[in-house]
C-alpha cells in the first residue's frame, strides 16, 4: 500500500537529539580542561548533575506529569552539565542534586517542558543553589596542573573577587602580583566554577557549535562585544582596574554564559534582530551588576532578567520581510 | 527600630493609597457604559461563543437583540441555548416567543472501515482539510468521510466523537446544539444541520457521492448508487445527480422504516430515539 | 564570469540527489492508451472539442481553450478517442480525460519535425502571443498558469527584463538541466522570440551553480545573442521560486499579494521557453515533455522524453517498476511536489519529475515540542515566523493570523524541512491560509 503525505516530502536530519548531543560535544573541551585543573570532584560534580537532572527528567515526568519518557531528546544531560559548569568543584553533591531538582523540576518541567520554560534551567538551579547556599558556592579551588585527587585543595578568591575588592588604598602594583596573567585566564589556570574558568576550551566548543549550525554567531558576539565596550568605557573613565576589560571577559562566567547559556534556544529570541537586542541587554545588564551591586558575578543574573523579557521581545521583533523594499 | 516598623507602614500605606486613587480615577475615566438590555440578554446566553447563531459571539448576538425589531427577532436564533434561552430572550424584549423546531446535525458519510477499506495509507497532520487538499483521502471517495476529526476538533460541545470500529465521528444528539461548527469545518460538507421530527426521529441519506452507482460503490459499499427505490416509497424523495436526497418534510416516523428498508447499499440512516443508529 | 548571486532571505541547502544530470534524454516511447485532461493548467477546463470514435494525429486540437484564463489542449499521440469522461486522476479525484488508443505515429502536417534550428524571427508581437495561445503552453514548472497571460502585460506595468528561470532547486529533478545541455541555442532564440514579443532587449537565463555543464554551453552560445545573458547562481532552496529569482537577480522585491511584472520582470521556466521556441519556429503544439524519473528506490534513473497523457506507471514500469521499499510515489520535486494516489495518472504539461522514495527520505517523523529554536524564522524566504502561525493556528486565534503575513506564504516547505521536533510548520501555515480566505 502506497503512503500519501503531504509536501515537503524530505526532512532535515538535524532533528532535536542531535541538536543536544552536538551542544554535549561542544562542552567535551571544558570538561577536559576542568578534569585537568580540579581532578576528580570536578568529574564527580558533574556526573552527580547529569545523572540527577535524567532522573529527575524520567522519574517526574512520569510519576507527576504523567508524559512520556523525554529523556531521550537528551535536553536533561545539557542542562545537567550546564549546571555542573556553574558550580564550584568543592560543591557537596547532595547540593548538587538539589540543584539538578530545582532546575530540571521546577525550572524546566513546571512550566510544561521542553521549549516552553521562561528561564534557563541550568540557571535557575544555579541561582537557587547561589542563594540557599551562598558558603559552599562561593569557596573556589584553586586549580592544581594534573592533580587528580585534589585531596589538599586550597580555596581562594576569583579573580572578579579580587578586582571587586580594590579600594583606593591598595596600590596596583601590589594587586598585580596577585592578579592571574591574561594567559593564565584565557586556558583556566584560575579559580572559578569548573566550566567557567577556560576561555580557551569555551571558545573551540563555540567554533564547533558555529560549524554545525546549532547557534548562529549573533548572541555570542554581542553579549561579549556589548560587555567588553562597557567596560572599556568605565575603564577610561575612571581608570579602575575594576574595570579593566580584558580580565573581566577571561574571568568569570562572562564566556560560559555568552556562548552555551545566553544561546539556549527555548530562552532567547526567534529573530536575529531579537537576539541582537538580547544579548546587547544580556551584556549591559551583566556590567551593571558586576560593576555596582555587591556580587562580582552578574552573567546568571543578566541572563534570567532577560530571559523574562524573551516573550516581549518575540511580541514586537518582527524578522525583515519580503516585499518591504522594492 | 519601631522608626522602621513605621515608616515601612506609613510608606506601603501611602503606596496602597495612592494606587486605589489611581485606580479609581482611571475606571471613572475609562468606564464602558453600556446597554442594560444587552447585558441582560447577554446574561441569559451560555456564552459559548461558538458562533453558531452568525454572529461573532455571545455578546455580539446580544447586541443584535437587544437592538431587534419584533419582525427582525423570528429570524434571530441561539442553537445552543434552544429554545428556553430564546424564551428568555423574548421576555426581556417583551416580544411573544418564537417555536422552534430542535435541530441537530447528521453525519452524511456511512463510509466506515468495513464499507469503504483503505486504498493507501495518509502520513501526515491530523487535519480533514490538509488530506483533503492531497488527495480523495484514504478511502478513494471523493465526497466521503476523512477520518481525521476537523469536526471532533472544532465541537465545542462533545458531542463528536470518532468511533474507533468504524473509524467515522458520530454525533451525540443530546449533546449537539446545531451550532454548526461542523457544517462550517468539514471539507467535504457532509454535516446537515436537520429538524428532528417526531420523537427525535430522523432519517436522511447518510451518502453525497455524486458519481456513477458503480463507481460509488467501486470505493464504497455504503454509497448511494441512485437506484431510485426510496423514492417509490415516498415521491418526495428526489434524487439527482446520482444522488438521492430526503428533504426534512418526509416525516420520519411515518415512513423511516420504509425508506431504510428500501435501500440496498444502506445508504439511509433512520434514527429513533430509543434505538442504535444504524450503520 | 560575474558574481554569483542570490536571494537575501532565507532558504536551505537539502541533499541534492541530482542522479540523472547526465543521462541524455531518451523518448519514452508510446504507451497503448494515453488519457490527457482537459484541465491542466491554472484557470478554467478546455472545452473538449472531439467525441469518441474521431481519429486524431499527434498535435490535433481536442480542447479549445474556454476564457482567457484557460489554455487549449492538443493530441499527444494518433489514433482514435476511445471515450470522454471523468476518470480518477493524480489526486484521486474525477478529472475529465480525454482516452484516446494508440495507432501508429502521424503527425498533423504543420508541424515541422526537423532538428534544424531556425534563428529568423518572422513574426510581430501579437503573432507571436497568439501562436503562443494556440500551441496550449503554460508554465511548465509547475504552477501551469497560461503562459500567453504572462506574455501579454498590461498597459500600465512596465516590464524590462525577461529572466529565464534554468534554477530546478528541488532535489533528484535533472530536466531542466538536461534540457539546458542539448537544447541551449533553442533555449535562447525562445527567450528572443519572448523578448520580442515583450518589446524589450534585456533577458537574463539564471542558471545555479551545481550545473556546470549547463552554465558552460550557454555562456559561451550566448556570446554571439546580444541582449541575451547567462546569470549564474547560488546553489540554494528555494532559489527557483519566482520572487526569489527576481530578488536575486535584479535586487527587486515583488510587493505582498502583486505580480512580478509590478517588479518589472517576467520569468519564465527554461521548460516553457524550449516549448515557445518549438511552437513558433516549429509550428509545434505542446504536447510532449521531458520528465525525470529518479528516487532512491528507482531501478533506472532516467531522463524520458514523455508524450502527454503517458500513465506515470508506464514510466515507471520502463524505469524498472516500484520496489518494495518504494513507500511514496511523487509528483515533481520532493520538496513542493504532491504525493501520488492513483499511479495510473497521467503526465500533464506540469509535470516535471516522478519520483519513487523510500521511509528514508520520505518517512515522516512524529512532531515533537518547539524546542524555539527559531531555525523556521530564519529559513523563510518570505521572512514569516511559520512557529507562530502554526502556534496560532493550534491555537484558534484566527485574528491574530492575519498580522502575520501568513497569506504571503509562497509554501516552499523551507520551514517544514528545517524543523528538528518535525512539526508540520507547512500543513499548519496552508491550514492558516485557509482559514484567513474563509473570513474574507
Amino acid at each position: 500500500m502506497l503512503k500519501i503525505s503531504t509536501a515537503p516530502h524530505m526532512q532535515t536530519q538535524h532533528d532535536t537529539p542531535k541538536i543536544m548531543l552536538d551542544v554535549v560535544f561542544a562542552m567535551l573541551p571544558a570538561i577536559i580542561v576542568a578534569l585537568i585543573f580540579f581532578g576528580l570532584p570536578a568529574l564527580m560534580v558533574i556526573l552527580t548533575s547529569v545523572a540527577a537532572c535524567c532522573g529527575f527528567e524520567y522519574f517526574a515526568n512520569r510519576f507527576w506529569f504523567k508524559k512520556g519518557n523525554t529523556t531521550t531528546d537528551f535536553s536533561a544531560i545539557v542542562t545537567g552539565m550546564l549546571l555542573a559548569f556553574n558550580l564550584p568543584s568543592s560543591m557537596p553533591l547532595w547540593m548538587v542534586v538539589v540543584g539538578a531538582f530545582v532546575a530540571i523540576v521546577i525550572g524546566k518541567l513546571c512550566y510544561g517542558g521542553l521549549g516552553k520554560n521562561i528561564f534557563n534551567p541550568a540557571l535557575v538551579g544555579r541561582v537557587f543553589l547561589f542563594i540557599s547556599f551562598p558558603v559552599q558556592m562561593t569557596n573556589w579551588p584553586k586549580p592544581e596542573f594534573l592533580n587528580f585527587l585534589n585531596t589538599d585543595a586550597q580555596t581562594g578568591a576569583t579573580t572578579l573577587g579580587l578586582i571587586k575588592h580594590i579600594d583606593s588604598q591598595t596600590s596596583a602594583t601590589m594587586l598585580a602580583g596577585e592578579l592571574p596573567s591574561y594567559w593564565q585566564m584565557f586556558i583556566g589556570n584560575i579559580g572559578g566554577c569548573l566550566g567557567e574558568v577556560s576561555a580557551l576550551a569555551l571558545l573551540l566548543g563555540l567554533v564547533y557549535m558555529l560549524y554545525r549550525k546549532v547557534i548562529t554567531w549573533h548572541i555570542p558576539f554581542y553579549y561579549i562585544g556589548s560587555f567588553f565596550s562597557f567596560s572599556l568605557i568605565m575603564w577610561l573613565i575612571t581608570g579602575n582596574i575594576q574595570y579593566e576589560p580584558l580580565t573581566n571577559i577571561l574571568s568569570g562566567g562572562l564566556m560560559l554564559g555568552a556562548i552555551f547559556m545566553a544561546t539556549d534556544y527555548t530562552t532567547s529570541p526567534m529573530t536575529i534582530k531579537g537576539r541582537i537586542i538580547f544579548a546587547v541587554c544580556c551584556g549591559v545588564l551583566t556590567g551593571i551588576i558586576r560593576f555596582f551591586s555587591a556580587y562580582p558575578e552578574g552573567v546568571s543574573f543578566a541572563i534570567l532578567i532577560m530571559n523574562a523579557f524573551v516573550p516581549l521581545i518575540d511580541k514586537f521583533i518582527k524578522p525583515d520581510f519580503y516585499g518591504q523594499r522594492r | 527600630m519601631d522608626d522602621i516598623v513605621l515608616y515601612s507602614m506609613l510608606v506601603l500605606g501611602g503606596i496602597a493609597f495612592i494606587s486605589a486613587v489611581v485606580l479609581y480615577l482611571v475606571s471613572c475615566k475609562f468606564a464602558v457604559t453600556e446597554d442594560v438590555k444587552v447585558m441582560e440578554i447577554d446574561a441569559v446566553l451560555p456564552q459559548a461563543n461558538c458562533g453558531g447563531c452568525s454572529y461573532a459571539g455571545c455578546h455580539d448576538f446580544a447586541k443584535a437583540c437587544a437592538n431587534a425589531s419584533e419582525n427582525e427577532f423570528v429570524n434571530l436564533f441561539c442553537p445552543v441555548g434552544g429554545q428556553n434561552v430564546m424564551n428568555k430572550v423574548a421576555e426581556i424584549k417583551g416580544f411573544s416567543k418564537v417555536e422552534k423546531a430542535p435541530t441537530v446535525a447528521v453525519l452524511r458519510c456511512n463510509g466506515t472501515c468495513q464499507n469503504a477499506p483503505l486504498k493507501v495509507q495518509y502520513d501526515g497532520i491530523t487535519s480533514c482539510r490538509i488530506a483533503a487538499r492531497i488527495s480523495s483521502g484514504q478511502t478513494g471517495c471523493p465526497t466521503g468521510c476523512l477520518r481525521l476529526g476537523d469536526c471532533v476538533q472544532n465541537c465545542k460541545f462533545d458531542a463528536l466523537s470518532i468511533d474507533p470500529t468504524t473509524g467515522i465521528p458520530v454525533v451525540d444528539y443530546d449533546k449537539c446544539t446545531s451550532c454548526g461548527a461542523c457544517v462550517r469545518t468539514c471539507p467535504r460538507g457532509l454535516f446537515e444541520i436537520r429538524t428532528r421530527g417526531e420523537n427525535g426521529k430522523m432519517v436522511y441519506v447518510a451518502c453525497r457521492n455524486t458519481q456513477k452507482g458503480a463507481l460509488a460503490r467501486k470505493n464504497c459499499k455504503a454509497a448511494c448508487i441512485a437506484c431510485q427505490k426510496c423514492s417509490k416509497v415516498n415521491p418526495e424523495v428526489k434524487i439527482e445527480n446520482n444522488l438521492s436526497y430526503i428533504p426534512d418534510s418526509v416525516s420520519a416516523a411515518q415512513y423511516g422504516e420504509d425508506l431504510r428498508a428500501a435501500c440496498p447499499t444502506g445508504a439511509i440512516n433512520y434514527y429513533s430515539a430509543n434505538e442504535v443508529k444504524n450503520d | 564570469m560575474t558574481k554569483i548571486k542570490t536571494f537575501p532571505l532565507g532558504g536551505i541547502h537539502p541533499e541534492k540527489y541530482k542522479i540523472t544530470t547526465d543521462s541524455p534524454v531518451i523518448f519514452a516511447g508510446l504507451p497503448d492508451v494515453v488519457t490527457i485532461p482537459v484541465k491542466q493548467h491554472i484557470g478554467s477546463p478546455a472545452k473538449i472539442l472531439v467525441s469518441p470514435g474521431d481519429k486524431v494525429k499527434v498535435g490535433t486540437l481536442i480542447a479549445d481553450a474556454d476564457g482567457i484564463v484557460s489554455s487549449d489542449v492538443h493530441s499527444s499521440v494518433s489514433g482514435e478517442v476511445l471515450k470522454i469522461e471523468a476518470i480518477e486522476g493524480e489526486f484521486g479525484y474525477l478529472e475529465d480525460m480525454i482516452t484516446i488508443k494508440v495507432e501508429g505515429d502521424e503527425f498533423e502536417p504543420s508541424v515541422d519535425r526537423s532538428l534544424d534550428i531556425d534563428r529568423e524571427i518572422p513574426y510581430t508581437a501579437q503573432e507571436i502571443v497568439a501562436k503562443i495561445r494556440e500551441a496550449g503552453i503554460v508554465g511548465m514548472g509547475g504552477a501551469g498558469y497560461p503562459t500567453p497571460i504572462k506574455t501579454s502585460i498590461p498597459e500600465d506595468k512596465n516590464v524590462d527584463t525577461l529572466i529565464v528561470n534554468g534554477i530546478e532547486c528541488e532535489p533528484f529533478l535533472t530536466a531542466d538541466d538536461r534540457l539546458m545541455i542539448e537544447k541551449a541555442e533553442q533555449i535562447i532564440i525562445g527567450a528572443k522570440i519572448i523578448n520580442k514579443a515583450l518589446g524589450i532587449q534585456n533577458a537574463i537565463i539564471a542558471i545555479d551553480e551545481n550545473k556546470p555543464k549547463a552554465i558552460d554551453i550557454l555562456s559561451k552560445l550566448t556570446k554571439t545573442y546580444v541582449g541575451v545573458n547567462v546569470q549564474v547562481c547560488a546553489t540554494k532552496y528555494p532559489q527557483g521560486g519566482e520572487k526569489q529569482l527576481i530578488t536575486a537577480i535584479t535586487g527587486r522585491e515583488v510587493p505582498s499579494g502583486k505580480l512580478p511584472a509590478d517588479a518589472g520582470c517576467l520569468v519564465q521556466n527554461v521548460g516553457t521557453v524550449f516549448a515557445i521556441y518549438e511552437a513558433i519556429m516549429k509550428n509545434k503544439p505542446l504536447y510532449e515533455r521531458i520528465v525525470t524519473v529518479s528516487g532512491d528506490t528507482c531501478l533506472h534513473p532516467a531522463n524520458y522524453l514523455v508524450r502527454i497523457g503517458t500513465p506515470a506507471s508506464y514510466l515507471i514500469e520502463k524505469s524498472g517498476g516500484i520496489s518494495p521499499e518504494t513507500t511514496q510515489v511523487i509528483f515533481g520535486g520532493p520538496m513542493m511536489g504532491t504525493s501520488a494516489f492513483n499511479i495510473n495518472a497521467p503526465i500533464t504539461k506540469t509535470t516535471s519529475g516522478i519520483l519513487l522514495l523510500s521511509d528514508k527520505i520520505a518517512g515522516k517523523c512524529a512532531e515533537t515540542d518547539c524546542i524555539r529554536c527559531g531555525k523556521c524564522t530564519e529559513v523563510c524566504p518570505i521572512g514569516l515566523q511559520p512557529y507562530l502561525i502554526a502556534r496560532l493556528m493550534k491555537n484558534h486565534q484566527i485574528g491574530e493570523l492575519k498580522d502575520c503575513h501568513t497569506l504571503d506564504c509562497i509554501e516552499c516547505g523551507c520551514c517544514a524541512y528545517t524543523c528538528p521536533a518535525h512539526i508540520p510548520l507547512l500543513d499548519y501555515c496552508k491550514l492558516a491560509k485557509m482559514e484567513l480566505r474563509k473570513k474574507n
